[in-house]
């Protein structure tokens, strides 16, 4: 594959850039693996790679309905933060924060990691106190938190509406080292890395079902014929339901449209990540300059990638009532994701009733940021078959033993989470 | 400079001159011209960089699939960046600039990209930039980030107006030209409502560009003759200048239509409207984009659609050119010849790539046939062509035909995709399209006018047939069936860099590069080239980097795939979307019937959700917050005070099985409660966590009126309702909000009684013994005014609640602090219902979260003894082993050990001496105040076994404010612990 | 999308509150014995399907209905509505 560097791309364009090979093979399938990875998003990427990586296994492969990054690692808004409340959360985001500060070193990949910080902002005492509170469990998880007054938010973003605003901006809460990435170079980059570490990755290879003996999962059918594993791990976020529907089990979760949307390139007007107190908004500027932002979720059961245009209009009311300096910038794209939005807003990544069988999903709408913890916690638990300390929470009994992690307090409502 | 560019004739008013500045310079143009077509009128070739090179750009086409010509309309904060000068319609004192360059336009110091582009060929950034990790934040992202972009915003509020609107009709029709003219007259004859929209300014679609005759007289005259049939039927709306830019489900479409962006100033009218079309049958009639083709050095100024170039000859007047060359792989490209040549026009050559083509007999130039364009020159500006035989042809504007692209791109806007049609190598709506849309004309890939004026009418036929309605039969005018073979030339061999991705500067090259990198799937060619990302979104260069990665791969067009095409057709200013719903205006503001009596006091107000509340009062001499507060409670504890509490959620039930009802929402037991008896009642979710509290009062035997808190109004309605009709429809209950139609005060203090005495009529005693804590009555007050009376407390004083309907709301508020007056009544707001209500212990919305539990909470017992003898929403659940743990969160009081300093919401516990982390965490303070009546800071907060360690001293840690002291647990009830005030 | 309202014909979806799988309306016997079992698979888990799904949805500004809505969530197209309250006492009627 050839290793990246300035100076080979130098030496690559003073010869035509003919030298540069594909950045992953197109293997056949084998007929059988130490572990399948159903599903070549982000996080099925990730788990592969740190299983032939860290994990020292090699009989891996990722078995891909589409082309590798087509799920939600392709469609999101790009930003990564460790900035969570609850102590079953944060932890492990914190760890995803230190994987993506050494990422691209570690797969010789730019993903254009960026730490231009976030900003969640208050409107409301109450709102202030809150973000205290989880400002100081993200301090006593050891990770970064800083409480703005309204000045302090008025020093990097003086553009906001401070002064004609139905709900008057307060203050934020503030995670320097948070920031973006560039969401199709971190599946690529995985990708990358993982192919170069021996793991089959199989495009345009459906999973159709699962391979049962006496109960336990020995292997999947794939359009591509049947394979045989040891351990075959689901990946498939905003699929979950029907994927493991064919194992019987039933999840506590639904699939949900999540919209995003991008405006034409403009000058580098917003420094950071900034998120709306008042109304669901959330923003950041992509290093080509388009405005990239976001909302709710439309909040109806949905395997369309598409959302209407009441929640559509919502994001932009929220956009102007922050910032009403966007308003003659244009919405140049918009495309929708499909979410797994579980009934206590967190994930999964567990083993399943069905031994050999495992499962990472329920990522919400949350799931970009986690791609590298994700991958690394599912490649710990398929490794070792117990969980990453940092993942431990993310059992898929908590629904049953009330052992919940609901970060909004909005209970068994999937669509509030 | 004159318009030396300008012909004469097409559709432009000659009789007035428009003056318009661009790049500073003064320059002239006519009602009816684009921005495009008066700078070409005025040999303006440079109008713009592209975004990675920085490559000369001049206008390409003469519509929205513009990717070059885009620059910074108007000035400060009316400032539009990337717009496109093919869409702008001219008027006088227009102010454009053109954009992305630094130093000069003609002369941009960032056109050094363009030498280094061996080096910034596709995804280079993914392979650099690395080392040191940290220069990525500080050294290469800023330089990056400064470089791209394309305009800029002014960074200041957009000043205009933007409005929206809903529109109904039976049959929308998208796109006024032939096609969808026919459709729109079919059906409009038929009498349903007809909505037809068109992006452009002049209806009539390419009417307005060719010279094609229908019926024996121009097209243009018959497109005017069928919009003023049109614009005379009252059932019938025309949306010119009215974009459809998004097909939603079950037929709604989103529009934006420009209102004055035709004009230097608004004058008061909204700059555009977004509206919401509901139809029950849509016809996309959008048409085709010509695209252009592929050889080395396509992208220079002068270099245009053939279409376009004919289009501003025909429509503007204006020759793109002075020497006119023209290429095409298709019999529409002679068009332009033609065209050209009657007007006047010198043609340097027509280029005929195919060699065994039908062509017209050409006189005007010389005809090569079998032969491409390999090359072409002029660094500013296109100077001459090479052709595949050698020979260098002198010309200032090359108009290519590539073939023509249905515009299919509302099609694919639920899942839809588009297939290939080999006849006229382009993709074609799919089979799969919105339900109630069809498409008719250019855009369904009827490329003569005969085909599209039969199509558009067939459209409408089965449109109406679906509605129900019997078409009437419409005679077809008669008009040219006008050839259309094409034989496509997708790309020109050679080893220069050919354009396929004008704006984002993708090339042959870059696709080449992502093939053999492995980015063959179409999906991954677009996001490592960037190709089809710009503001154009690749209308024009698509399908000609599918053919050229099918060409790599050894597959078919079809087999290599296309994308997906997402909403917006074009781009649509944030603001249209947000409409009013910014500054004050972004969410509606619900005022109590009280607010202008707070209002006169000069009351503080808050917002609580969509509520404002009186936060406090403030008094002469007082100047900061806490003296009012302080004041506030003082007095209220020990006199009397007033606080209008009317954003409270109230909810009016009533039935025969109203109690059962209240029994088994309520995780409290209500089936004792008598009439004339207010209790205090505690909501779970079905989860078993604890969401909301308030209290219920019945008022007769089947009448109780509970209240919620002000933010949960709603939902508890909601809920109330799902348990009503979908749990327990048998029982008889009925269930109405009356939030709003009450008015409702507490009245707290010692003397509360004395002052409430003197309003209550005469028959009701409101005494200690004849109505005692947690009683309720409906009464008249004030003569006859009907009202209802709680004797509940928040504050933990004596107090009551006395609700009015709520026209009475305002005069109850003067009233009362007018009677209340003697007895040194004052009004508090909602910090000082704040600062008593943690004096008392009691929980509000921080400690009612939604993540805790009635264990939590300190009522675990009364829930408990309830789930032994009934059922309720949240009994089962609640029960769950991990929210029962030993060691849970309790509710307690805390307060500084130091007594002077001050407590902060949102700290963290830590026992003594333990390492701040995460696994020493013990819980967290809720809510604080200062307690004027203890003369110290006070505090609620979960801490785990709190009941168990009442004096035990631990660590409020709250590093988020440098802020780490010790303090006290103690009860929750920090005033009046026994209560002994509630029952004077 | 536009819900046609058993009462009040077509209105636009976003005056409803969607609450999600019409399975909430079988709310289970807490004197059962497995009532634990019953109330954790009643809450929390859900079918999900890609296809049609029967759902709740509340006409939070209108009428204050809940509806059982039967739609298809690949495609959005709604098949049925009714009042949730009907689709229970017709199946309690039922049983």
């Amino acid at each position: 594959m050839g290793y990246y560097s300035a100076l080979r791309v130098l030496r690559e364009g003073l010869t035509g850039n003919r030298g540069w090979k594909p950045l992953w093979r197109e293997p056949d399938p084998k007929a059988a693996y130490d572990v399948i990875v159903i599903g070549g998003g982000g996080h099925g990427l990730s788990t592969a790679y740190y299983l032939a990586g860290t994990f020292g296994l090699t009989r891996v492969a990722v078995l891909e309905k589409g082309w590798l990054g087509s799920g939600n690692i392709g469609r999101n808004t790009t930003i990564i933060r460790s900035n969570y409340l609850l102590p079953g959360n944060e932890p492990f985001y914190e760890l995803s924060m230190k994987l993506w500060e050494g990422l691209e070193q570690e797969l010789n990949y730019n993903a254009m990691v960026s730490q231009r910080g976030i900003i969640n902002l208050y409107h409301s005492d109450t709102q202030r106190d809150a973000y205290a509170r989880r400002g100081n469990a993200i301090r006593l998880a050891g990770a970064d938190a800083i409480l703005l007054d309204q000045e302090g938010v008025r020093a990097q973003y003086p553009q906001l509406d401070f002064d004609n605003a139905r709900f008057p901006i307060k203050g934020g809460l503030w995670q320097p080292r948070a920031g973006t990435a560039r969401h199709d170079a971190v599946a690529w980059g995985y990708a990358r890395g993982a192919d170069a570490r021996g793991v089959d990755i199989i495009q345009n290879c459906e999973v159709t079902g699962f391979l049962f003996e006496d109960g336990v999962c020995r292997g999947v059918d794939t359009r591509r014929g049947s394979i045989r594993a040891d351990k075959v791990a689901v990946c498939v976020a905003g699929s979950s339901s029907r994927v493991m529907a064919q194992a019987g089990i039933r999840l506590p979760l639904e699939s949900h449209v999540l919209q995003a949307f991008v405006s034409e390139g403009l000058k580098p007007l917003i420094p950071g990540v900034i998120t709306f107190g008042m109304g669901h908004f959330y923003i950041s500027q992509s290093d080509k300059g388009g405005l990239v932002f976001g909302g709710d979720i439309d909040g109806y059961n949905t395997y369309a990638q598409r959302g209407n245009l009441p929640t559509i209009e919502d994001v932009c009311e929220g956009g102007m009532a922050l910032m009403p300096m966007i308003g003659r910038a244009r919405l140049l794209r918009m495309w929708g994701g499909v979410m797994d939005m579980t009934m206590d807003g967190s994930p999964i990544i567990d083993k399943t009733p069905v031994p050999g069988l495992y499962f990472n999903g329920g990522w919400c709408y949350g799931g970009f940021k986690a791609t590298p913890a994700s991958g690394f916690c599912f490649a710990h638990l398929l490794a070792r078959d117990e969980p990453h300390p940092v993942a431990a929470a993310y059992r898929l009994d908590r629904f049953r033993t009330g052992a919940l992690i609901d970060e909004k307090g909005a209970g068994a409502q999937p669509n509030l989470h | 400079m004159s318009q030396s560019g300008r012909i004469g004739g097409g559709l432009v008013d000659y009789g007035r001159t428009l003056d318009f500045r661009f790049n500073g310079a003064t320059l002239q143009g006519h009602p009816g011209d684009t921005l495009a077509s008066a700078l070409l009128a005025n040999g303006q070739r440079l109008v713009a960089r592209s975004f990675k090179y920085h490559r000369p750009r001049g206008i390409f086409s003469a519509g929205s699939e513009e990717p070059n010509a885009l620059v910074q309309l108007r000035q400060g904060a009316y400032q539009e960046p990337n717009t496109r000068a093919t869409v702008v319609e001219l008027f006088a004192g227009l102010e454009a600039q053109s954009q992305n360059f630094r130093g000069s336009l003609r002369h941009d110091l960032l056109a050094v990209n363009d030498w280094l582009a061996p080096f910034l060929s596709a995804g280079f950034y993914y392979k650099t930039f690395m080392w040191p990790a940290a220069f990525w934040e500080k050294l290469y992202e800023p330089v990056i980030r400064a470089a791209a972009g394309l305009g800029r915003l002014s960074g200041q509020e957009d000043p205009d107006r933007y409005d929206k609107g809903y529109l109904h009709c039976e049959v929308l029709v998208i796109g006024a030209g032939p096609a969808g003219l026919m459709a729109a007259l079919t059906a409009a004859r038929a009498g349903v409502r007809v909505i037809l929209a068109d992006e452009d300014f002049r209806m009539g679609g390419r009417l307005n560009a060719e010279t094609y005759r229908i019926d024996d007289r121009p097209g243009v005259q018959w497109a005017e003759q069928v919009l003023a049939e049109l614009a005379a039927m009252a059932h019938v709306r025309l949306l010119p200048r009215t974009t459809v830019y998004g097909a939603f489900d079950h037929g709604i479409y989103g529009a934006l239509e420009r209102r004055t962006d035709h004009l230097l100033q608004c004058d008061g009218q909204p700059r555009q409207v977004l509206w919401r079309i509901y139809s029950r049958q849509a016809i996309l009639c959008a048409g085709a984009t010509e695209r252009p083709m592929v050889f080395a050095n396509n992208d220079r100024p002068g270099v245009m659609l053939a279409g376009s170039v004919r289009a501003y000859a025909n429509r503007f007047g204006v020759a793109a050119g002075r020497k006119v060359a023209v290429l095409t792989n298709n019999d529409n490209g002679w068009q332009t010849a033609l065209d050209l040549a009657a007007s006047g026009v010198a043609l340097a050559a027509v280029i005929d790539t195919r060699a065994d083509a039908e062509v017209p007999a050409f006189q005007a130039a010389p005809v090569f046939r079998g032969r491409q364009v390999v090359d072409t020159r002029g660094r500013h500006g296109l100077k001459s062509i090479l052709l595949s035989d050698g020979q260098h042809i002198a010309a200032d504007c090359l108009a290519v035909s590539g073939g023509w692209n249905p515009n299919v791109h509302l099609t694919c806007h639920q899942r839809g995709r588009p297939q290939w049609r080999e006849s006229i190598a382009a993709f074609v709506p799919g089979a799969e399209l919105p339900p109630g849309m069809s498409v008719a004309g250019a855009a369904q890939g009827s490329l003569s006018l005969m085909a599209c004026l039969l199509d558009g009418r067939q459209a409408a036929h089965a449109a109406l047939l679906a509605l129900g309605h019997k078409p009437l039969p419409l005679p077809l005018p008669d008009a040219v069936d006008e050839a259309a073979g094409i034989s496509p030339c997708w790309q020109v061999p050679g080893r220069k860099r050919a354009w396929l991705d004008l704006q984002n500067d993708v090339t042959v090259k870059d696709v080449q590069l992502a093939q053999r990198e492995g980015f063959h799937a179409v999906e991954h060619l677009k996001r490592y080239t960037t190709l089809g990302m710009a503001t154009d979104q690749g209308k024009t260069a698509n399908v000609n980097a599918l053919a050229v990665m099918a060409a790599c791969t050894g597959q078919s067009i079809p087999e290599t795939g296309t994308t997906i095409f997402r909403p917006p057709y074009t781009p649509v200013p944030i603001a249209a979307l947000a409409g009013h719903a910014r500054g004050r205006n972004f969410r509606p503001v619900r005022q109590t019937p009280g607010h202008q009596w707070a209002q006169e006091q000069g009351a503080v107000f808050v917002e609580a959700g969509l509520w404002l509340r009186a936060q406090w009062f403030p008094q002469a001499g007082e100047t900061r917050w806490r003296e009012s507060v302080d004041r506030e409670v003082k007095q209220v504890r020990a006199g009397v005070g007033v606080c209008d509490v009317s954003t409270l959620g109230k909810i009016d039930i009533q039935g025969r099985d109203a109690l059962e009802f209240l029994n088994r929402v309520y995780a409290n037991g209500f089936k004792t409660l008598a009439v004339g008896r207010v209790r205090y009642g505690l909501m779970l979710r079905e989860d078993g966590f604890a969401y909301d509290d308030g209290t219920t009062a019945r008022l007769g035997e089947q009448h109780f009126l509970m209240t919620t808190t002000t933010a949960n109004a709603a939902l508890v309605f909601r809920n109330l309702e799902f348990a009503r009709q979908c749990l327990w429809p048998a029982l008889d209950v009925h269930l109405v909000s009356v939030t709003e139609q009450w008015a409702q005060y507490a009245v707290a203090g010692p003397r509360a009684r004395a002052l409430l005495q003197q309003l209550v009529d005469e028959d009701v005693d409101i005494g200690g013994a004849a109505f005692p804590f947690m009683a309720c009555t409906e009464l008249t007050v004030c003569d006859g005014v009907p009202a209802r009376l709680f004797r509940i407390s928040f504050s933990g004083e004596l107090a009551y609640e006395l609700a009015v309907p709520a026209r009475y709301g305002d005069a109850l508020i003067r009233v009362l602090m007018q009677a209340g007056q003697a007895l040194g009544v004052v009004a508090y707001g909602t910090e000082a219902l704040g600062v008593m209500r943690i004096e008392k212990g009691h929980a509000a919305g921080n400690e009612l979260n939604g993540q805790t539990t009635a264990l939590n909470l300190g009522l675990g017992a009364m829930v408990a003894r309830k789930a032994e003898s009934s059922d309720f929403i949240g009994n089962v659940l609640s029960r769950r082993p991990a929210m029962n743990q030993p060691d849970a969160l309790r509710l307690m009081g805390f307060r500084p050990l130091k007594r002077d300093e001050s407590l902060s919401a949102g700290a963290h516990f830590l026992a003594l001496g333990a390492t701040p982390d995460l696994s020493h965490d013990q819980g967290w303070m809720t809510s604080v105040a200062f307690s004027p009546m203890l003369g110290h800071a006070i505090g609620l907060g979960f801490i785990q076994r709190g009941h168990e360690r009442v004096g035990e001293v631990v660590r409020a840690f709250d590093p988020v404010r440098d802020r780490d002291i010790e303090v006290e647990i103690v009860s929750p009830h920090f005033f009046d612990p026994k209560g002994e005030r509630l029952h004077v | 999308m536009v819900i046609d309202h058993p009462l009040l014909g077509l209105r636009d979806a976003a005056e409803f509150v969607y609450l999600g799988d019409a399975a909430l309306l079988e709310r289970p016997d807490a004197t059962a014995a497995d009532a634990e079992t019953r109330f954790y698979e009643y809450q929390y888990l859900r079918d999900n399907p890609a296809g049609v799904h029967q759902e709740l949805w509340f006409h939070e500004q209108g009428d204050h209905s809940w509806l059982v809505v039967t739609r298809n969530t690949l495609t959005h197209e709604i098949l049925c509505v009714e009042l949730a309250r009907d689709v229970v006492l017709a199946r309690r009627a039922g049983a």
